[in-house]
Protein backbone atom coordinates (compact mmCIF):
# COMPACT_ATOMS: atom_id res chain seq x y z
CA UNK A 1 0.00 0.00 0.00
CA UNK A 2 1.44 3.34 -1.02
CA UNK A 3 2.38 5.80 1.66
CA UNK A 4 2.23 9.59 1.52
CA UNK A 5 5.56 9.93 -0.21
CA UNK A 6 5.41 6.54 -1.84
CA UNK A 7 5.28 5.28 -5.37
CA UNK A 8 1.76 6.63 -5.90
CA UNK A 9 2.96 10.22 -5.37
CA UNK A 10 1.96 12.58 -8.16
CA UNK A 11 4.13 15.53 -7.22
CA UNK A 12 5.41 17.36 -10.28
CA UNK A 13 7.11 20.64 -11.02
CA UNK A 14 5.41 23.44 -12.93
CA UNK A 15 7.78 22.74 -15.80
CA UNK A 16 6.92 19.05 -15.88
CA UNK A 17 3.21 19.88 -16.01
CA UNK A 18 3.60 22.38 -18.85
CA UNK A 19 5.73 19.75 -20.58
CA UNK A 20 2.71 17.43 -20.77
CA UNK A 21 0.65 20.04 -22.67
CA UNK A 22 0.51 20.84 -26.37
CA UNK A 23 -0.42 23.92 -28.38
CA UNK A 24 -4.05 24.07 -29.43
CA UNK A 25 -5.37 22.18 -26.40
CA UNK A 26 -8.62 23.03 -24.61
CA UNK A 27 -7.75 23.91 -21.02
CA UNK A 28 -10.24 24.45 -18.21
CA UNK A 29 -9.22 26.71 -15.34
CA UNK A 30 -10.95 26.45 -11.94
CA UNK A 31 -11.82 29.18 -9.47
CA UNK A 32 -14.17 32.07 -10.22
CA UNK A 33 -13.39 35.62 -11.40
CA UNK A 34 -10.48 36.77 -9.28
CA UNK A 35 -10.90 34.04 -6.68
CA UNK A 36 -8.72 30.96 -6.04
CA UNK A 37 -7.28 30.86 -9.54
CA UNK A 38 -4.34 28.51 -10.25
CA UNK A 39 -2.22 31.50 -11.22
CA UNK A 40 1.20 29.82 -10.83
CA UNK A 41 0.14 27.29 -13.48
CA UNK A 42 -1.32 30.10 -15.59
CA UNK A 43 1.92 32.08 -15.32
CA UNK A 44 3.92 29.01 -16.32
CA UNK A 45 1.67 28.50 -19.32
CA UNK A 46 1.96 32.19 -20.26
CA UNK A 47 5.76 31.90 -20.15
CA UNK A 48 5.85 28.70 -22.22
CA UNK A 49 6.40 28.32 -25.97
CA UNK A 50 2.91 26.84 -26.33
CA UNK A 51 -0.05 28.79 -27.74
CA UNK A 52 -3.39 28.63 -29.57
CA UNK A 53 -5.37 27.47 -26.53
CA UNK A 54 -9.09 27.32 -26.00
CA UNK A 55 -9.66 28.42 -22.41
CA UNK A 56 -12.80 27.37 -20.50
CA UNK A 57 -13.21 29.47 -17.38
CA UNK A 58 -15.38 31.54 -15.09
CA UNK A 59 -12.95 34.14 -16.24
CA UNK A 60 -10.67 36.40 -14.27
CA UNK A 61 -7.02 37.35 -14.58
CA UNK A 62 -6.26 33.78 -15.74
CA UNK A 63 -7.98 34.62 -19.02
CA UNK A 64 -6.60 38.17 -19.12
CA UNK A 65 -3.00 37.12 -18.52
CA UNK A 66 -3.06 34.36 -21.14
CA UNK A 67 -4.76 36.66 -23.65
CA UNK A 68 -2.17 39.38 -23.00
CA UNK A 69 0.60 36.84 -23.49
CA UNK A 70 -0.85 35.90 -26.87
CA UNK A 71 -1.66 32.32 -25.90
CA UNK A 72 -5.39 32.24 -26.54
CA UNK A 73 -7.35 31.48 -29.67
CA UNK A 74 -10.78 31.13 -28.07
CA UNK A 75 -12.37 31.81 -24.69
CA UNK A 76 -15.41 29.85 -23.50
CA UNK A 77 -17.06 31.78 -20.68
CA UNK A 78 -20.03 33.68 -19.27
CA UNK A 79 -17.94 36.60 -18.03
CA UNK A 80 -14.38 37.77 -17.49
CA UNK A 81 -14.02 39.99 -14.42
CA UNK A 82 -11.54 40.94 -11.73
CA UNK A 83 -14.43 41.33 -9.21
CA UNK A 84 -13.24 44.54 -7.56
CA UNK A 85 -12.40 45.79 -11.08
CA UNK A 86 -15.55 44.70 -12.95
CA UNK A 87 -14.13 44.52 -16.49
CA UNK A 88 -10.95 42.51 -17.20
CA UNK A 89 -8.92 45.02 -19.23
CA UNK A 90 -6.82 42.61 -21.33
CA UNK A 91 -9.82 40.50 -22.30
CA UNK A 92 -11.75 43.66 -23.07
CA UNK A 93 -9.08 45.01 -25.40
CA UNK A 94 -8.59 41.70 -27.17
CA UNK A 95 -12.32 41.50 -27.86
CA UNK A 96 -12.44 45.07 -29.11
CA UNK A 97 -9.47 44.42 -31.41
CA UNK A 98 -11.05 41.21 -32.67
CA UNK A 99 -7.95 39.35 -31.52
CA UNK A 100 -9.69 36.36 -29.90
CA UNK A 101 -12.69 34.16 -30.60
CA UNK A 102 -15.41 33.87 -27.98
CA UNK A 103 -17.98 31.25 -27.04
CA UNK A 104 -20.25 33.31 -24.82
CA UNK A 105 -22.46 31.18 -22.59
CA UNK A 106 -24.75 31.75 -19.65
CA UNK A 107 -22.88 31.01 -16.37
CA UNK A 108 -25.15 28.07 -15.66
CA UNK A 109 -24.56 26.67 -19.15
CA UNK A 110 -20.84 26.51 -18.41
CA UNK A 111 -21.61 24.49 -15.26
CA UNK A 112 -23.92 22.21 -17.26
CA UNK A 113 -21.31 21.73 -20.01
CA UNK A 114 -18.69 20.70 -17.43
CA UNK A 115 -21.18 18.38 -15.72
CA UNK A 116 -22.07 16.77 -19.07
CA UNK A 117 -18.38 16.25 -19.82
CA UNK A 118 -17.73 14.84 -16.34
CA UNK A 119 -20.65 12.42 -16.79
CA UNK A 120 -19.49 11.53 -20.33
CA UNK A 121 -22.78 12.76 -21.79
CA UNK A 122 -22.89 14.58 -25.14
CA UNK A 123 -25.17 17.29 -23.73
CA UNK A 124 -27.51 18.20 -20.91
CA UNK A 125 -30.85 19.97 -21.42
CA UNK A 126 -31.30 23.39 -19.89
CA UNK A 127 -33.76 26.26 -19.92
CA UNK A 128 -31.05 28.95 -19.79
CA UNK A 129 -30.28 30.49 -23.16
CA UNK A 130 -33.80 30.21 -24.59
CA UNK A 131 -34.92 33.57 -25.97
CA UNK A 132 -31.50 35.18 -25.49
CA UNK A 133 -28.84 36.13 -28.02
CA UNK A 134 -26.61 33.37 -26.64
CA UNK A 135 -28.29 31.22 -29.30
CA UNK A 136 -27.68 33.87 -31.98
CA UNK A 137 -23.94 34.18 -31.30
CA UNK A 138 -23.47 30.41 -30.90
CA UNK A 139 -25.10 29.05 -34.08
CA UNK A 140 -23.80 25.57 -33.26
CA UNK A 141 -25.97 25.33 -30.14
CA UNK A 142 -28.89 22.98 -30.72
CA UNK A 143 -32.23 22.59 -29.00
CA UNK A 144 -33.76 19.34 -27.80
CA UNK A 145 -37.38 18.44 -27.09
CA UNK A 146 -38.40 16.46 -24.04
CA UNK A 147 -39.47 12.94 -25.08
CA UNK A 148 -42.01 12.91 -22.24
CA UNK A 149 -45.58 14.19 -22.16
CA UNK A 150 -44.56 17.79 -21.44
CA UNK A 151 -42.79 18.08 -24.84
CA UNK A 152 -40.87 21.11 -23.58
CA UNK A 153 -38.01 22.48 -25.64
CA UNK A 154 -34.57 23.09 -24.11
CA UNK A 155 -31.10 24.16 -25.08
CA UNK A 156 -28.90 21.07 -25.46
CA UNK A 157 -25.77 22.34 -23.70
CA UNK A 158 -22.86 20.44 -25.26
CA UNK A 159 -20.27 18.75 -23.07
CA UNK A 160 -17.24 20.96 -22.41
CA UNK A 161 -14.67 18.20 -22.63
CA UNK A 162 -11.20 19.41 -21.68
CA UNK A 163 -7.76 18.23 -22.64
CA UNK A 164 -6.41 19.54 -19.35
CA UNK A 165 -7.66 21.25 -16.20
CA UNK A 166 -5.85 23.52 -13.74
CA UNK A 167 -7.24 24.01 -10.22
CA UNK A 168 -5.77 25.50 -7.05
CA UNK A 169 -6.50 24.15 -3.58
CA UNK A 170 -5.48 25.33 -0.14
CA UNK A 171 -4.08 21.91 0.79
CA UNK A 172 -3.37 18.64 -0.95
CA UNK A 173 -1.47 15.47 -0.32
CA UNK A 174 1.16 14.03 -2.62
CA UNK A 175 -1.33 11.55 -4.05
CA UNK A 176 -3.68 14.21 -5.41
CA UNK A 177 -6.33 14.54 -2.73
CA UNK A 178 -7.20 18.24 -2.65
CA UNK A 179 -8.85 20.39 0.00
CA UNK A 180 -10.39 23.86 -0.23
CA UNK A 181 -10.71 25.80 3.02
CA UNK A 182 -12.55 28.88 1.72
CA UNK A 183 -16.29 29.51 1.41
CA UNK A 184 -16.91 28.15 -2.09
CA UNK A 185 -15.72 25.04 -3.97
CA UNK A 186 -16.61 26.76 -7.26
CA UNK A 187 -16.59 23.98 -9.91
CA UNK A 188 -13.08 22.67 -9.46
CA UNK A 189 -14.08 19.02 -9.06
CA UNK A 190 -16.05 19.18 -12.31
CA UNK A 191 -13.13 20.76 -14.19
CA UNK A 192 -10.97 17.84 -13.06
CA UNK A 193 -13.51 15.22 -14.10
CA UNK A 194 -14.21 16.94 -17.43
CA UNK A 195 -10.51 16.79 -18.32
CA UNK A 196 -8.27 14.16 -19.82
CA UNK A 197 -5.59 15.26 -17.33
CA UNK A 198 -6.06 17.44 -14.28
CA UNK A 199 -3.29 19.35 -12.53
CA UNK A 200 -3.76 20.54 -8.99
CA UNK A 201 -1.63 23.28 -7.49
CA UNK A 202 -1.88 23.98 -3.78
CA UNK A 203 -0.58 26.25 -1.06
CA UNK A 204 0.91 23.34 0.86
CA UNK A 205 1.38 19.64 0.32
CA UNK A 206 0.68 17.95 3.64
CA UNK A 207 0.58 14.34 4.84
CA UNK A 208 -2.76 12.74 4.04
CA UNK A 209 -3.50 12.47 7.74
CA UNK A 210 -3.25 16.26 8.08
CA UNK A 211 -6.09 16.91 5.63
CA UNK A 212 -8.93 15.86 7.87
CA UNK A 213 -7.61 17.90 10.76
CA UNK A 214 -7.30 21.05 8.61
CA UNK A 215 -10.98 21.27 7.76
CA UNK A 216 -14.29 19.42 7.71
CA UNK A 217 -14.65 16.23 5.70
CA UNK A 218 -16.71 18.13 3.13
CA UNK A 219 -13.71 20.34 2.35
CA UNK A 220 -12.00 17.38 0.64
CA UNK A 221 -13.38 18.42 -2.75
CA UNK A 222 -10.99 16.70 -5.13
CA UNK A 223 -9.89 13.10 -4.75
CA UNK A 224 -6.89 11.38 -6.27
CA UNK A 225 -8.99 9.57 -8.90
CA UNK A 226 -9.56 12.97 -10.48
CA UNK A 227 -5.98 14.22 -10.51
CA UNK A 228 -2.95 13.63 -12.76
CA UNK A 229 -0.36 15.77 -11.05
CA UNK A 230 0.16 17.88 -7.91
CA UNK A 231 2.43 20.85 -7.44
CA UNK A 232 3.06 22.91 -4.32
CA UNK A 233 2.95 26.61 -5.21
CA UNK A 234 2.90 28.79 -2.06
CA UNK A 235 1.05 32.03 -2.82
CA UNK A 236 0.26 30.32 -6.11
CA UNK A 237 -3.20 31.87 -6.49
CA UNK A 238 -1.73 35.36 -6.10
CA UNK A 239 -3.05 37.96 -6.82
CA UNK A 240 -6.48 36.34 -6.65
CA UNK A 241 -7.97 35.49 -3.27
CA UNK A 242 -7.21 32.17 -1.59
CA UNK A 243 -8.94 32.51 1.75
CA UNK A 244 -8.26 31.65 4.50
CA UNK A 245 -4.59 31.59 3.44
CA UNK A 246 -4.75 35.11 1.94
CA UNK A 247 -7.11 37.67 0.47
CA UNK A 248 -6.94 39.16 -2.99
CA UNK A 249 -3.93 41.49 -3.36
CA UNK A 250 -5.88 44.54 -4.50
CA UNK A 251 -2.82 46.77 -4.86
CA UNK A 252 -1.11 44.25 -7.10
CA UNK A 253 -4.30 43.55 -9.04
CA UNK A 254 -4.54 47.28 -9.77
CA UNK A 255 -0.90 47.16 -10.93
CA UNK A 256 -1.79 44.27 -13.22
CA UNK A 257 -4.83 46.11 -14.58
CA UNK A 258 -2.66 49.13 -15.44
CA UNK A 259 -0.51 46.87 -17.60
CA UNK A 260 -3.34 46.91 -20.16
CA UNK A 261 -2.86 50.64 -20.77
CA UNK A 262 -0.51 50.11 -23.73
CA UNK A 263 1.72 47.45 -25.29
CA UNK A 264 4.65 49.12 -23.50
CA UNK A 265 2.86 48.90 -20.15
CA UNK A 266 2.26 45.19 -20.71
CA UNK A 267 5.89 44.65 -21.70
CA UNK A 268 6.98 46.46 -18.52
CA UNK A 269 4.72 44.25 -16.42
CA UNK A 270 5.86 41.11 -18.18
CA UNK A 271 9.52 42.00 -17.78
CA UNK A 272 9.12 42.93 -14.12
CA UNK A 273 7.04 39.98 -12.99
CA UNK A 274 6.78 37.20 -15.57
CA UNK A 275 10.27 36.83 -17.02
CA UNK A 276 11.97 34.83 -14.26
CA UNK A 277 9.76 31.88 -13.35
CA UNK A 278 7.49 31.45 -10.35
CA UNK A 279 10.24 32.10 -7.79
CA UNK A 280 11.17 35.27 -9.64
CA UNK A 281 7.53 36.30 -9.70
CA UNK A 282 7.11 35.79 -5.97
CA UNK A 283 10.31 37.71 -5.25
CA UNK A 284 9.19 40.59 -7.49
CA UNK A 285 5.79 40.62 -5.77
CA UNK A 286 7.50 40.73 -2.38
CA UNK A 287 9.53 43.74 -3.52
CA UNK A 288 6.41 45.38 -4.96
CA UNK A 289 4.52 44.86 -1.71
CA UNK A 290 7.39 46.19 0.35
CA UNK A 291 7.19 49.36 -1.72
CA UNK A 292 10.64 48.74 -3.13
CA UNK A 293 11.48 50.00 -6.58
CA UNK A 294 9.19 48.43 -9.14
CA UNK A 295 11.22 48.50 -12.35
CA UNK A 296 8.08 48.70 -14.47
CA UNK A 297 6.59 51.43 -12.30
CA UNK A 298 9.84 53.32 -12.58
CA UNK A 299 9.72 52.93 -16.35
CA UNK A 300 6.18 54.28 -16.33
CA UNK A 301 7.28 57.23 -14.25
CA UNK A 302 10.04 58.01 -16.75
CA UNK A 303 7.71 57.71 -19.74
CA UNK B 1 -28.93 61.67 11.72
CA UNK B 2 -32.68 61.25 11.41
CA UNK B 3 -34.50 64.49 10.84
CA UNK B 4 -32.34 65.59 7.92
CA UNK B 5 -33.88 65.64 4.48
CA UNK B 6 -34.51 62.34 2.72
CA UNK B 7 -31.97 61.74 -0.05
CA UNK B 8 -32.52 60.30 -3.52
CA UNK B 9 -30.38 57.31 -2.57
CA UNK B 10 -32.66 56.57 0.39
CA UNK B 11 -35.76 56.79 -1.81
CA UNK B 12 -34.10 54.37 -4.24
CA UNK B 13 -33.16 51.95 -1.44
CA UNK B 14 -36.80 51.77 -0.38
CA UNK B 15 -38.01 51.48 -4.00
CA UNK B 16 -35.60 48.55 -4.47
CA UNK B 17 -36.75 46.97 -1.20
CA UNK B 18 -40.34 47.08 -2.49
CA UNK B 19 -39.34 44.83 -5.41
CA UNK B 20 -39.08 41.89 -3.00
CA UNK B 21 -42.38 42.57 -1.17
CA UNK B 22 -44.43 39.40 -1.00
CA UNK B 23 -41.62 37.07 -2.05
CA UNK B 24 -41.36 35.14 1.22
CA UNK B 25 -38.55 32.60 1.50
CA UNK B 26 -36.73 33.33 -1.79
CA UNK B 27 -33.05 34.08 -2.26
CA UNK B 28 -32.78 37.82 -2.93
CA UNK B 29 -29.76 38.45 -5.15
CA UNK B 30 -29.07 42.17 -5.41
CA UNK B 31 -26.36 43.47 -7.77
CA UNK B 32 -25.00 46.81 -6.60
CA UNK B 33 -25.05 48.63 -3.27
CA UNK B 34 -28.47 50.31 -3.39
CA UNK B 35 -30.24 47.04 -4.30
CA UNK B 36 -28.24 45.30 -1.54
CA UNK B 37 -29.38 47.86 1.01
CA UNK B 38 -32.91 47.48 -0.36
CA UNK B 39 -32.90 43.70 0.04
CA UNK B 40 -31.52 43.96 3.56
CA UNK B 41 -34.07 46.63 4.45
CA UNK B 42 -36.88 44.42 3.14
CA UNK B 43 -35.50 41.51 5.17
CA UNK B 44 -35.34 43.68 8.30
CA UNK B 45 -38.88 45.00 7.92
CA UNK B 46 -41.76 43.77 5.75
CA UNK B 47 -40.16 40.65 4.18
CA UNK B 48 -38.35 38.87 7.04
CA UNK B 49 -38.31 35.48 5.32
CA UNK B 50 -36.01 36.62 2.46
CA UNK B 51 -32.63 34.87 2.20
CA UNK B 52 -29.57 37.04 1.53
CA UNK B 53 -25.88 36.20 1.13
CA UNK B 54 -22.86 38.15 2.29
CA UNK B 55 -21.89 38.59 -1.37
CA UNK B 56 -20.11 35.25 -1.39
CA UNK B 57 -21.31 31.87 -0.21
CA UNK B 58 -22.71 32.57 3.27
CA UNK B 59 -26.40 33.16 3.93
CA UNK B 60 -26.78 35.77 6.65
CA UNK B 61 -29.92 36.73 8.52
CA UNK B 62 -30.62 39.50 11.00
CA UNK B 63 -30.35 38.31 14.56
CA UNK B 64 -30.83 41.74 16.00
CA UNK B 65 -33.07 44.70 15.43
CA UNK B 66 -36.40 44.37 13.69
CA UNK B 67 -38.65 47.31 12.95
CA UNK B 68 -39.43 49.20 16.12
CA UNK B 69 -36.45 47.89 18.01
CA UNK B 70 -33.36 49.89 18.77
CA UNK B 71 -31.01 49.60 15.77
CA UNK B 72 -27.43 48.63 16.29
CA UNK B 73 -24.49 50.92 15.56
CA UNK B 74 -22.47 48.16 13.93
CA UNK B 75 -23.69 47.36 10.44
CA UNK B 76 -22.82 43.68 10.77
CA UNK B 77 -23.58 43.22 14.43
CA UNK B 78 -26.66 41.19 14.98
CA UNK B 79 -26.25 39.17 11.82
CA UNK B 80 -26.21 35.44 12.05
CA UNK B 81 -25.02 32.83 9.56
CA UNK B 82 -27.99 30.69 8.61
CA UNK B 83 -26.74 28.74 5.62
CA UNK B 84 -24.35 28.01 2.79
CA UNK B 85 -24.95 29.04 -0.81
CA UNK B 86 -21.93 28.37 -3.03
CA UNK B 87 -22.32 29.13 -6.74
CA UNK B 88 -23.33 25.57 -7.60
CA UNK B 89 -26.22 25.88 -5.14
CA UNK B 90 -27.12 29.33 -6.49
CA UNK B 91 -27.54 27.71 -9.90
CA UNK B 92 -29.74 25.00 -8.44
CA UNK B 93 -31.91 27.46 -6.48
CA UNK B 94 -32.14 29.57 -9.64
CA UNK B 95 -33.35 26.65 -11.75
CA UNK B 96 -35.78 25.71 -8.98
CA UNK B 97 -37.24 29.22 -9.16
CA UNK B 98 -36.41 30.01 -5.52
CA UNK B 99 -34.69 33.31 -6.29
CA UNK B 100 -35.45 36.92 -7.26
CA UNK B 101 -32.48 38.83 -8.63
CA UNK B 102 -32.10 42.56 -9.15
CA UNK B 103 -29.55 43.06 -11.92
CA UNK B 104 -28.09 46.11 -13.59
CA UNK B 105 -28.36 46.82 -17.30
CA UNK B 106 -26.10 48.61 -19.73
CA UNK B 107 -29.10 48.66 -22.08
CA UNK B 108 -32.76 47.83 -21.44
CA UNK B 109 -35.55 48.00 -24.02
CA UNK B 110 -39.31 48.56 -23.89
CA UNK B 111 -40.08 44.87 -23.28
CA UNK B 112 -37.27 44.34 -20.78
CA UNK B 113 -34.62 42.79 -23.00
CA UNK B 114 -31.40 43.54 -21.14
CA UNK B 115 -27.79 43.80 -22.27
CA UNK B 116 -24.73 43.52 -20.02
CA UNK B 117 -22.55 41.77 -22.59
CA UNK B 118 -21.15 44.30 -25.06
CA UNK B 119 -21.94 47.46 -27.02
CA UNK B 120 -21.88 47.35 -30.80
CA UNK B 121 -21.48 44.33 -33.05
CA UNK B 122 -20.93 41.22 -30.93
CA UNK B 123 -18.31 39.84 -33.34
CA UNK B 124 -16.07 42.79 -32.63
CA UNK B 125 -17.67 45.03 -30.05
CA UNK B 126 -17.09 48.72 -29.66
CA UNK B 127 -17.09 48.10 -25.91
CA UNK B 128 -16.76 44.69 -24.30
CA UNK B 129 -18.71 44.69 -21.04
CA UNK B 130 -19.23 41.92 -18.47
CA UNK B 131 -20.59 39.17 -20.69
CA UNK B 132 -24.09 37.71 -20.39
CA UNK B 133 -23.27 36.28 -16.92
CA UNK B 134 -26.36 34.53 -15.51
CA UNK B 135 -28.90 36.82 -17.18
CA UNK B 136 -30.19 34.35 -19.80
CA UNK B 137 -30.90 31.69 -17.18
CA UNK B 138 -32.19 34.08 -14.52
CA UNK B 139 -34.82 35.58 -16.78
CA UNK B 140 -36.40 32.28 -17.91
CA UNK B 141 -36.39 30.73 -14.44
CA UNK B 142 -37.45 33.21 -11.77
CA UNK B 143 -38.47 36.83 -11.05
CA UNK B 144 -36.01 39.50 -12.15
CA UNK B 145 -35.93 43.23 -11.41
CA UNK B 146 -33.54 45.90 -12.62
CA UNK B 147 -31.69 48.77 -10.98
CA UNK B 148 -30.53 51.59 -13.26
CA UNK B 149 -28.65 54.34 -11.40
CA UNK B 150 -28.52 56.44 -14.59
CA UNK B 151 -31.84 56.69 -16.40
CA UNK B 152 -30.86 57.98 -19.84
CA UNK B 153 -31.59 57.31 -23.51
CA UNK B 154 -28.27 55.50 -23.72
CA UNK B 155 -29.53 52.93 -21.22
CA UNK B 156 -33.26 52.79 -21.96
CA UNK B 157 -32.98 52.11 -25.66
CA UNK B 158 -35.16 51.13 -28.59
CA UNK B 159 -33.12 47.99 -29.22
CA UNK B 160 -30.34 46.36 -27.19
CA UNK B 161 -27.15 45.20 -28.92
CA UNK B 162 -26.97 41.74 -27.28
CA UNK B 163 -29.93 40.20 -25.49
CA UNK B 164 -28.52 38.87 -22.23
CA UNK B 165 -31.67 38.98 -20.08
CA UNK B 166 -34.85 37.98 -21.93
CA UNK B 167 -37.71 40.46 -22.32
CA UNK B 168 -41.45 39.81 -22.52
CA UNK B 169 -41.73 39.85 -26.33
CA UNK B 170 -39.10 37.12 -26.65
CA UNK B 171 -40.38 35.12 -23.66
CA UNK B 172 -43.88 35.05 -25.21
CA UNK B 173 -42.47 33.12 -28.17
CA UNK B 174 -40.90 30.43 -26.00
CA UNK B 175 -44.01 28.62 -24.87
CA UNK B 176 -43.65 25.91 -22.24
CA UNK B 177 -42.53 26.65 -18.77
CA UNK B 178 -39.81 29.13 -19.77
CA UNK B 179 -42.58 31.62 -20.66
CA UNK B 180 -44.48 30.73 -17.49
CA UNK B 181 -41.46 31.23 -15.22
CA UNK B 182 -40.47 34.49 -16.92
CA UNK B 183 -41.38 37.53 -14.82
CA UNK B 184 -39.83 40.98 -14.85
CA UNK B 185 -41.04 42.50 -11.62
CA UNK B 186 -39.93 46.13 -11.55
CA UNK B 187 -37.34 48.62 -12.73
CA UNK B 188 -35.98 51.16 -10.27
CA UNK B 189 -34.01 54.10 -11.67
CA UNK B 190 -32.65 57.36 -10.31
CA UNK B 191 -35.79 59.06 -11.72
CA UNK B 192 -38.67 56.65 -11.32
CA UNK B 193 -40.14 53.23 -10.63
CA UNK B 194 -41.43 51.28 -13.62
CA UNK B 195 -42.98 47.90 -14.34
CA UNK B 196 -44.14 45.95 -17.39
CA UNK B 197 -47.87 46.59 -17.04
CA UNK B 198 -48.14 48.49 -20.34
CA UNK B 199 -49.69 47.10 -23.55
CA UNK B 200 -48.22 43.66 -24.42
CA UNK B 201 -46.10 43.81 -21.23
CA UNK B 202 -44.31 46.96 -22.32
CA UNK B 203 -42.62 49.18 -19.77
CA UNK B 204 -44.94 51.42 -17.78
CA UNK B 205 -44.24 54.30 -15.45
CA UNK B 206 -45.39 53.47 -11.94
CA UNK B 207 -44.16 56.46 -9.94
CA UNK B 208 -41.75 59.35 -10.20
CA UNK B 209 -39.30 60.29 -7.46
CA UNK B 210 -39.83 63.63 -5.70
CA UNK B 211 -38.87 66.56 -7.91
CA UNK B 212 -39.05 64.49 -11.11
CA UNK B 213 -41.83 65.07 -13.66
CA UNK B 214 -43.38 62.59 -16.06
CA UNK B 215 -41.90 64.53 -18.98
CA UNK B 216 -38.43 64.33 -17.37
CA UNK B 217 -38.77 60.55 -17.45
CA UNK B 218 -40.17 60.47 -21.01
CA UNK B 219 -37.32 62.73 -22.12
CA UNK B 220 -34.72 60.37 -20.64
CA UNK B 221 -36.29 57.25 -22.18
CA UNK B 222 -35.45 56.05 -25.70
CA UNK B 223 -38.87 54.52 -26.39
CA UNK B 224 -42.53 55.36 -25.84
CA UNK B 225 -43.34 54.74 -22.21
CA UNK B 226 -46.82 53.71 -21.09
CA UNK B 227 -48.12 55.77 -18.17
CA UNK B 228 -51.39 56.07 -16.26
CA UNK B 229 -53.27 59.38 -16.40
CA UNK B 230 -52.07 60.27 -12.93
CA UNK B 231 -48.55 59.17 -12.01
CA UNK B 232 -48.05 59.09 -8.25
CA UNK B 233 -44.88 60.04 -6.42
CA UNK B 234 -42.57 57.22 -5.27
CA UNK B 235 -43.26 56.54 -1.62
CA UNK B 236 -40.87 58.09 0.88
CA UNK B 237 -39.04 56.04 3.48
CA UNK B 238 -40.76 55.76 6.83
CA UNK B 239 -38.96 57.09 9.89
CA UNK B 240 -38.16 53.52 10.93
CA UNK B 241 -36.77 52.71 7.48
CA UNK B 242 -34.64 55.83 7.50
CA UNK B 243 -33.23 54.95 10.88
CA UNK B 244 -32.35 51.45 9.68
CA UNK B 245 -30.67 52.75 6.51
CA UNK B 246 -28.76 55.56 8.21
CA UNK B 247 -27.81 54.05 11.52
CA UNK B 248 -27.68 50.34 10.83
CA UNK B 249 -27.29 49.36 7.17
CA UNK B 250 -25.08 52.10 5.74
CA UNK B 251 -23.83 54.50 8.42
CA UNK B 252 -20.97 55.67 6.16
CA UNK B 253 -23.43 56.73 3.42
CA UNK B 254 -21.72 54.75 0.67
CA UNK B 255 -25.14 54.71 -1.02
CA UNK B 256 -24.74 58.26 -2.31
CA UNK B 257 -21.71 57.26 -4.42
CA UNK B 258 -23.76 54.89 -6.56
CA UNK B 259 -25.76 57.87 -7.82
CA UNK B 260 -22.80 60.21 -8.21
Amino acid sequence: MPTDAGAAGKVMTLGEIIGELRSGMTIGIGGWGSRRKPMALVRALAASRLSDFTIVSYGGPDVGLLVAAGKVRRVVTGFVSLDSIPLEPHFRQARQRGAIELTELDEGMLHWGLLAAAHRLPFLPMRAGLGSDVLRVNPNLRKVRSPYADGEEFVAVPALTLDAAFVHMNRADARGNGQYLGPDPYFDDLYCLAAERAYLSCERIVPTSALVTAGPLQSLLVNRAMVTGVVETPNGAHFTSCVPDYDRDEAFQARYARSAASPEAWEDFRAAFLSDGEDGYQAAVARFSAGAVDPAGAAEARA
Amino acid sequence: MTGTEVTLAEICVVACAEAWRGDGALVASPMGLIPTLGARLAQLTFEPDLLITDGEATLVAPAGPREGEQPDDQPDAGRVTEGWLPFRQVFTMLAAGRRHVMMGASQLDQFGNQNISCIGDWARPKAQLLGVRGAPGNTVNHPVSYWLPRHTRRVLVDQVDMVSGVGYNRAAGLGGRAAKFHELRRVVTNLAVLDFGGPDHSMRLRSVHPGVTVSDVAEATGFLLAAPYQVPQTRLPTAAELALIRDHLDPQSHRDQELA
